[in-house]
């Protein structure tokens, strides 16, 4: 048998432990799932996909942020072969192992994440190189599917209530990296600054736990060096 | 569920606009620079430090060293003001994430941080120097 | 309310790259004022300086004189670091120079000790 810690709770709360059957491999989201068929039908949840293409299951297990459909029971289990499964940090709690993921979008939305062309469906196909270094820098973070890991890693995050967070900042970094886009100066505005880009410390927890490998850091060291510049030119004045 | 961000939001959230995005990147890169002479300088200092810190420390062996000696005096007024640029960053930094201050008031905090080792490295400088 | 990590999600090397870059600037940055106070004291003479030296030759003090140079090249190659991952061709969190800070640190320590003791 395998003991587990939930967190269970709205604005307050706490864990409670419940006993699983111990199978070969088991992933931490069966855990969870038998829970809350077996044990506690009023456990809340989230998960879609489970073959871990949705990041809908990501949870902070013993500690660290995880999709729980990737994660074995085995490989995590501490020193006392226990789980603690609690609800991603960093993002509100709605109940139990749900939370609120609106800010984590809306600072998507604050970053100027969101594409913005020129052309219309009367003009010439736009051209970018697949081999050019920006396409390949925005290849390298456009595999993103917003599942929330990095956020709930990043320490900055927790410390800085306005920085926008590793997500946000490496959509926008490949945005900044979309020859066709149009509204480069204001991303590089909305990017700068403590809510931005310079509140980065390089602790390097997004990269390290980003399941899809994306690495953050490098996306917010490259929007770093575009601001510096930009400044210097006087590109970023009105 | 509001979809969008009101631009008024989006106003308040990124403080200021352009202006503040400016002093931020000026902040960051004169932080850098200033780390790049401070490697620089650090490395020499190592240096000076193992061999100076030899048979023990005195004043007569250290000011008979520093006295008169003007490259002395350039390279550490050198690193004297590359750390009143790089540290008060720093300490800004740490005071609002840590010690819970608000913006303007680690900013003041670092300025004033600035002025002090400014003034007391100079005079060090000069303590040793002249 | 939010949940916030622990020290369980810092168990990375970046993370300790981090933590040790920050501590050993703020030490750093305390110990500064003092050092040019001290070094100020040459204002008065040889002998002012030279007080203040005699009250520092004592074990604590070369101990902790010990602990800054050892801070100080550690925030030094660190900071190296940094400017690579921001500046330099991208390579990761450039895990081999956490490597190399320390062995800096090591060394700047140890020739620190002898150049004292020998």
């Amino acid at each position: 048998m395998l003991t587990v810690r939930v967190w269970r709770g709205k604005t307050e709360g706490g864990y409670s432990r419940y006993e699983v059957p111990r199978l070969a491999s088991q992933t931490v989201l069966d855990v969870v799932t038998h829970i809350q068929r077996h044990l506690e039908p009023s456990l809340s949840y989230r998960f879609a996909c489970r073959v871990g293409m949705c990041g809908s299951c990501a949870m902070t297990v013993n500690g660290v942020a995880r999709w729980t459909c990737r994660t074995h029971v085995a490989k995590v289990v501490d020193a006392r072969g226990e789980l603690e499964i609690a609800p991603l940090a960093n993002l509100p709690v709605i109940k139990d192992l749900a939370t609120d993921m609106r800010e984590f979008f809306d600072k998507w939305a604050r970053g100027k994440g969101r594409f913005q062309g020129n052309r219309t469906r009367h003009d010439d196909f736009a051209t970018v190189r697949p081999a050019s270094a920006e396409r390949a820098a925005a290849n390298a973070g456009i595999e993103c599917i917003g599942c929330g890991v990095c956020y709930a890693s990043c320490d900055v995050v927790a410390w800085r209530p306005e920085f926008l967070g590793p997500a946000a900042l490496n959509r926008s970094w490949t945005l900044v990296n979309d020859v066709r886009d149009v509204q480069q100066t204001e991303r590089l505005r909305a990017v700068a600054g403590d809510a931005g880009c310079h509140a980065c410390h390089t602790q390097g927890s997004c990269t390290e736990r980003c399941p899809k490998h994306i690495a953050p850091t490098l996306g917010i060291a490259g929007l770093k060096r575009r601001v510096a510049r930009a400044a210097v030119r006087g590109e970023l004045k009105p | 569920m509001s979809a969008t961000t009101s631009a008024a939001e989006i106003a308040a959230a990124t403080g200021g606009g352009s202006a503040a995005a400016v002093a931020q990147a000026r902040r960051w890169y004169w932080q850098r620079i200033s780390a790049m002479v401070l490697a620089v300088c650090v490395l020499v200092h190592l240096v000076v430090i193992v061999y100076a810190v030899r048979g023990g420390l005195s004043a007569d062996e250290i000011l008979g060293r520093t006295r008169g000696n003007w490259g002395f005096a350039a390279f550490y007024a050198v690193f004297v003001v590359a750390s009143a640029v790089h540290v008060p960053v720093g300490i800004a930094n740490i005071a609002r994430e840590w010690g819970g201050l608000g913006e303007g008031a680690a900013a003041w905090l670092g300025r004033a941080f600035a002025l002090l080792l400014l003034v007391m490295g100079l005079r060090a400088v000069v303590a040793v120097v002249t | 309310m939010k949940l916030r990590s622990d020290a369980r999600a810092h168990r990375h090397p970046a993370w300790w790259a981090f933590a040790l870059h920050r501590l050993s600037g703020l030490a750093l940055a305390v110990f500064l004022p003092l050092h040019f106070w001290a070094l100020g004291r040459a204002l008065h003479g040889n002998a002012a300086l030279d007080g203040f030296l005699r009250f520092a030759d004592r074990p604590l003090f070369k101990f902790a004189e010990w602990g800054l140079v050892v801070l100080l090249a550690l925030h030094m190659t660190g900071g190296v670091r940094l400017l690579l991952i921001e500046f330099g061709p991208w390579s990761g969190l450039r895990k081999n120079w956490i490597a190399a800070a320390a062995g800096a640190a090591a060394l700047a320590g140890l020739a620190f000790a002898l150049a004292l003791v020998v």
